[in-house]
């Protein structure tokens, strides 16, 4: 009929390969979708600037001592590196919501691609939005006096980790973007579940400071671990136990979660 | 594909209940190969709900569907090769342009960058929206937004093809470049099934129609057998003295045109309604005013309403006004 030819075997299963482009359309999808609306990056470019300088200033002479803010930037900064993972791991669930009331979703799911790839390309332009906001945390942690302690192999291993364990935590906040109705309910209830996370953590201030049943929570607070895992790495310490506990935390988030997104998007109408 | 017959869509029996609500209960329907169905009914009848099912959007609760060959439940990757939906929605990214658009959806159906950039190229072409190819789809005027919509649509040169009140919101000249596409679509041997509330569209475009309410089929056949069951187009006419109404009236009565019966007078509004079932009866009637010397100031022609033809078929009113309950796209 056409000299347009199609590669893709015609009794329906989507190839290895063929997934992977479909993957590449759609991130370019949400990668233009940015480039049209550059106020979509505030939160990657503008969160980590203000943070590093509200905690270093506002909270780091009380945490470290006056005059030790300095010292402080080393312990926040990797503890930060954990915390923009999760709130642009949480901006996924309302994108997500959004795109749902797009005609645009209809078509897609009428398409013969594999309907994870709709959410795997939405994760791999996080994990981008990520690397960015990682980045500009690190540069201003550099400019207020952070060093690294150990190599620039160690502080990679760090932005590494800080990445996967918030790529596991994306595939939750999808899937509450799956079931809640509005964009602000998912928000709301993502806010309400990580705020106490994320600083009943080790992210901001030392667990032996709390009260003792606060530390045992923090304890077991996967983001403790985290944050304890890129600092150690960053400035030196043990790593072994934070590390494989962060990977636990990100592959068993992962096994759960990922699945039960992708199905409740299939049965979504 | 090779298949026993040429039915390109045939729905037996299928069900689908929102809760109480029952959106579709027991449709059977075919679409001939090459063919337009147009399936009418007003808002709630269940129109939407079919065309998600037959496009694997929804699973159906009890019944079957096949579409080219494919059952809409075991087979849904097969089917959704040779299928291309338009909704009442644009089904297109907002925020990319009409280009983007188009190529991503050929990079989605396989297509070699290459080959997506050469379709993409031409699809905005035929469509008339070459100009507006680099511009963001939230620039575009509603037309341009439905034109683009069935472009996308037609990227993957579907066998099979649903219009979802295509034209529902747009001025009458936009509808019109619409139709106009959709039969060019057709001329190309698509097979379409149209939803629509609108009886103009459904004669213009569809072969043979199907009227649903609540989520049945009450009547079906070919347009101009439901077009006689329902009486046609009605002739309205304006003399140009008001005083003739009656007289005329009486000339057109006398005159035993075969069909041209219950020729009423509307006195507040000056015009004479004359149902009629073909062009030649027009003629004959104008005919007959003019021989007799009435003067005629205004003619125009009127098809019956969605309203008028629930009316004709089934004695009621369509049930959308009592029923704005049931939701045509029940929100998960």
């Amino acid at each position: 009929m056409s000299a347009v030819t199609t590669t893709a075997p015609s009794e329906g299963r989507i190839g290895l390969r063929a997934n992977a482009r479909h993957i590449g359309a759609l991130v370019r999808r949400n990668a233009l979708q940015i480039k049209q609306d550059p106020e979509s990056m505030f939160d990657a470019v503008l969160m980590p600037v203000i943070f590093i300088l509200l905690f270093v200033y506002v909270f780091g002479g009380a945490i470290a001592g006056k005059g030790n803010q300095e010292d402080y930037v080393n312990y926040v900064t990797p503890g930060l590196m954990a915390m923009m993972g999760i709130n642009i791991a949480m901006a996924v669930g309302t994108g997500v919501n959004d795109d749902f009331k797009k005609g645009v979703m209809d078509r897609f799911r009428t398409m013969p691609i594999a309907r994870s790839s709709v959410l795997l390309a939405k994760i791999v332009v996080e994990v981008g939005r990520m690397l960015i906001a990682t980045t500009i945390l690190l540069g201003m942690g550099f400019l207020l006096g952070m060093e690294i302690k150990t190599s620039l192999l160690d502080l990679l291993a760090a932005v590494g980790l800080s990445v996967v364990f918030g790529a596991s935590l994306m595939w939750i906040f999808i899937l509450l973007g799956l079931t809640m109705k509005t964009a602000q309910a998912v928000q709301g209830v993502a806010m309400l579940v990580l705020m106490p996370l994320q600083f009943g953590s080790s992210i901001f201030a030392p667990p032996t400071s709390m009260p003792g049943w606060l530390e045992t929570f923090t304890d077991y607070n996967p983001l403790s671990n985290l944050a304890d895992a890129a600092r150690n790495l960053i400035n030196g310490g043990p790593v072994a136990h934070s590390v494989w506990m962060t990977l636990a935390w990100a592959a068993g988030i992962t096994l759960v979660t990922a699945p039960l997104a992708v199905a409740r998007f299939r049965k979504k109408t | 594909m090779t298949r026993s017959d040429t039915n390109a869509v045939e729905v037996r029996g299928l069900v689908k209940h929102y809760g109480a609500t029952k959106a579709l209960d027991g449709v059977d329907l075919d679409v001939r190969e090459g063919t337009v169905l147009g399936v009418l009914g007003p808002n709630g009848a269940g129109k939407t709900t079919l065309v998600r099912c037959l496009s694997t959007l929804i699973v159906p609760d009890a019944g079957t569907a096949r579409v080219a060959g494919y059952d809409v439940v075991r087979q849904p990757r097969q089917l959704r090769r040779t299928i291309g939906l338009t909704g009442q929605y644009a089904s297109v990214d907002e925020k990319l342009s009409g280009w983007e658009n188009l190529y991503m959806i050929g990079r989605l159906l396989d297509l070699s960058r290459k080959d997506a950039r050469r379709r993409a190229d031409e699809m905005l072409e035929r469509f008339s929206l070459t100009e507006a190819a680099k511009r963001p789809v939230m620039t575009y005027s509603g037309g341009m937004r439905r034109r683009l919509d069935l472009a996308a649509s037609m990227i993957g040169r579907p066998a099979v093809l649903y219009l979802d009140e295509p034209t529902t919101g747009l001025d009458p000249r936009t509808r019109n470049e619409v139709w106009d596409e959709v039969q060019r679509m057709v001329a190309e041997g698509v097979t379409v099934l149209l939803t629509t509330q609108y009886m103009e569209e459904a004669e213009r475009l569809a072969h043979e129609l199907t009227v649903i309410d609540r989520g049945r089929v009450i009547a079906g056949g070919g347009v101009d057998e439901l077009k006689a069951k329902v009486g046609g187009r009605t002739l309205r006419i304006r003399p140009v003295d008001p005083g003739h109404l009656p007289a005329m009236a009486r000339a057109l009565d006398d005159s035993g045109l075969t069909g041209v019966a219950g020729v009423t007078v509307v006195p507040d509004e000056g015009l004479l309604n004359v149902p009629i079932l073909s062009d030649e009866q027009l003629t004959a009637v104008i005919g007959v005013l003019a021989a007799r010397g009435f003067g005629i100031a205004h003619i125009d022609t009127h098809l019956p309403s969605l309203d008028e033809v629930f009316l004709a078929i089934t004695g009621e009113k369509t049930s959308s006004a009592e029923s704005d309950t049931i939701p045509e796209e029940v929100a998960a």
